[in-house]
């Protein structure tokens, strides 16, 4: 269901800071400004009764600026705009990713942007706790960037609690042919560790 | 000879009483000690692994850590056709695999724009109820079983494994099963599948009841569950909680009655609440689930159309065999489809379907083309755990593994 009435009393309620409301398959979305995105998060939530935050999200438009987007997906639980949907837009800039955070709004944000920031490498203000949540606690990449191949790359593995060594079919997922890996991780290693190259020694 | 006295052994209220007093004073009871709970013990249910700190016996601090299952299945779909991304939906929730393959293939069909014809609508519902009736099993049996009742963990495998034999026969795999493709499925149903189907159908409501009579009123079960784990409706919503864990709360909100997809909106089947939002209430939740979804089964193998089952767009999906072997215009649509995938419209789409653990979504951007440019999952699992860390405190430690058991988490899906 379309949320044309909700993105119009956003509008209002930020004159100048929210953008025009697309459509697509049913689905609203609309652009609003970085800075904004808490208050309207409290006004869509207080106000409006989307009381339900269902996703976050974040895009790298890898050569593009702003280069980065995060998207929000908002339900309503109840009242009149039961099970409309809205999906909120912002762009970051590469020199600044930064946005506020909505965990003081929901708490169930906390999760969504600690995954958003482990992954693709975005900062949120005011957040409570900041970790990654997927990888490890100094893992140095944000694999879901555009410019992270997906060979992966080379790093060092969390210490001696974890691992003594890389597991075997390092390199992989193989969805291409090993040679035209971007940077190889050891193209030698790839086709070493393939296990189909390497008939059964017994 | 001095008088003994007797204390009750209620433990329990006793230890809480020493807390909560304890914490009046802003004074530990005894001394912190942390607790590493996983990533392999069996009440994880997976890899998940989470730090306690506890004060005596009661936990003070709880901070998971998930992503030792982290595959990268989103940077992976980046990299390969809608179609070749579904056996990886298969290892999402691996409990429920057909129900993934079903959210993955009508959220690519939502931003393609098409609806698959009735037949092929009706086989899918019952891909999901099968699949919920599955995962829903297990993650009771295995509250049970962390609840010390091993009995109903062995019960409940039997009927998996008729339902596993059920998959079987449908896709050719017991546990990946990879059956949807965007637009359609793989196969039409095989010959004897609705015979089959009714009738496991038919001795499973036996198997509901004797399993609600071996966990529902039992006293140590009941005592495990009852008044621990309590999920406010305010909290619940706040934390995005999904499927039983969101109605155990008392929260009406299930996406197949409330943005119906495929035809549930033809069914007639209830939603089950909670009323207190505690681990019996999830319990309960998912025990009346099972008869409902046994309800949807028989009114949906009972009418199956006729008809085909896959979307007639002959550029969109893969042409009959015979076709493609005779016909110059259906070969070149084959080799096209396999070799650049679906050629998608410019667009983003949202769509979540109510999974046996909560509302799986997937949010997809596609900038045209046969490759996502950007797949984003909304693993249910994920979101539920994220309330673990104001969950658990308070709470013994006995309690937690059992808090754990009724949230009922896969961790396939949580990390993705």
């Amino acid at each position: 269901m379309p949320a044309t009435d909700a993105i119009a009393s956003l509008q209002k309620q930020f004159p100048g800071k929210v953008g025009q409301a697309k459509e697509f398959r049913g689905e609203s979305t609309v652009e609003i400004d970085r800075e904004i995105v808490r208050p309207a998060a409290a006004y869509l939530k207080n106000e409006l009764g989307y009381n339900l935050l269902l996703d976050i999200s974040s895009i790298d438009y890898f050569g593009d600026e702003p280069r980065y987007e995060v998207v929000y997906e908002f339900c309503a639980l109840g009242g009149p705009r039961n099970q409309e949907h809205l999906r909120l837009k912002l762009k970051i800039s590469e020199d600044d990713p930064t946005v506020d955070s909505l965990v003081p709004v929901f708490q169930g944000a906390d999760w969504h942007e600690r995954e958003v920031y482990d992954m693709m490498g975005l900062k949120f203000n005011g957040h409570p706790d900041l970790r990654r949540i997927l990888m490890w606690d100094g893992y140095p990449y944000h694999p879901l960037r555009k410019d992270f191949p997906l060979a992966g790359l080379p790093s060092d593995l969390p210490g001696e609690e974890g691992f003594s060594r890389p597991a075997p079919l390092e390199g992989g997922p193989f969805v291409a042919a090993p040679a035209n890996h971007p940077p190889a991780i050891g193209d030698a290693l790839t086709t070493i560790n393939e296990p189909r190259a390497n008939p059964a020694q017994i | 000879m001095p008088e003994t006295i007797l204390e009750t052994p209620d433990s329990l209220s006793r230890v809480a009483q020493q807390f909560e007093q304890a914490k009046a004073e802003g004074a530990p009871l005894g001394e912190m000690l942390t607790l590493n709970l996983g990533p392999s013990h069996p009440s994880t249910h997976g890899v998940l692994r989470v730090l306690l700190e506890l004060d005596g016996e009661i936990v003070t601090r709880a901070v998971p850590d998930i992503g030792f299952l982290h595959r990268g299945d989103e940077k992976i779909a980046e990299n390969m056709t809608y179609n070749q991304f579904v056996p990886y939906t298969d290892r999402l929730d691996y409990l429920a695999p057909l129900a993934n393959n079903v959210a993955y293939a009508l959220a690519v069909e939502k931003l393609m724009g098409w609806t698959i014809p009735p037949r092929g609508q009706v086989i899918r519902v019952i891909c999901c109820e099968l699949a919920r009736i599955s995962a829903h099993l297990l993650g009771m049996g295995a509250l049970a079983m962390d609840c010390g009742a091993m009995t109903v963990f062995l019960y409940i495998f039997t009927e998996r494994e008729k339902i596993y034999n059920l998959y079987e026969l449908l896709t050719g795999a017991r546990f990946t099963t990879s059956y949807t493709r965007i637009g359609g499925l793989t196969r039409d149903l095989p010959p004897g599948f609705v015979d089959q189907a009714k009738a496991f159908v038919e001795q499973f409501k036996g198997k509901i009841d004797e399993l609600d009579n071996l966990l529902t009123r039992n006293k140590i079960f009941v005592d495990r569950n009852k008044g621990i784990g309590f999920i406010s409706r305010e909290d619940a919503i706040d934390f995005g909680l999904t499927g039983p864990n969101l109605r155990g709360s008392g929260v009406y909100y299930d996406v197949r009655k409330d943005r119906p997809y495929l035809n549930y909106s033809e069914y007639s089947f209830s939603v089950p609440v909670g009323s207190v939002g505690d681990a019996y209430d999830r319990y309960l939740c998912r025990l009346e689930e099972l008869r409902q979804s046994v309800h949807i089964l028989e009114q949906a193998l009972r009418n199956i159309p006729d008809g085909p089952i896959n979307v007639g767009d002959g550029k969109g999906f893969l042409p009959r065999k015979d076709k493609v072997l005779t016909k110059m215009e259906e070969l070149i649509h084959q080799f096209i489809l396999v070799t650049e995938g679906i050629q998608a419209p410019v667009g983003e789409v949202y769509f979540g379907a109510e999974n046996p653990k909560g509302e799986l979504g997937f949010y997809i951007l596609s900038k045209g083309g046969g490759v996502p440019y950007r797949l984003k999952i909304r693993a249910p699992s994920f979101v539920n755990l994220s309330i673990l860390s104001k969950l658990l405190p308070g709470h013994m430690m006995s309690d937690v593994v059992a808090i754990l058991g009724s949230l009922d988490f896969v961790m396939g899906e949580c990390d993705r």
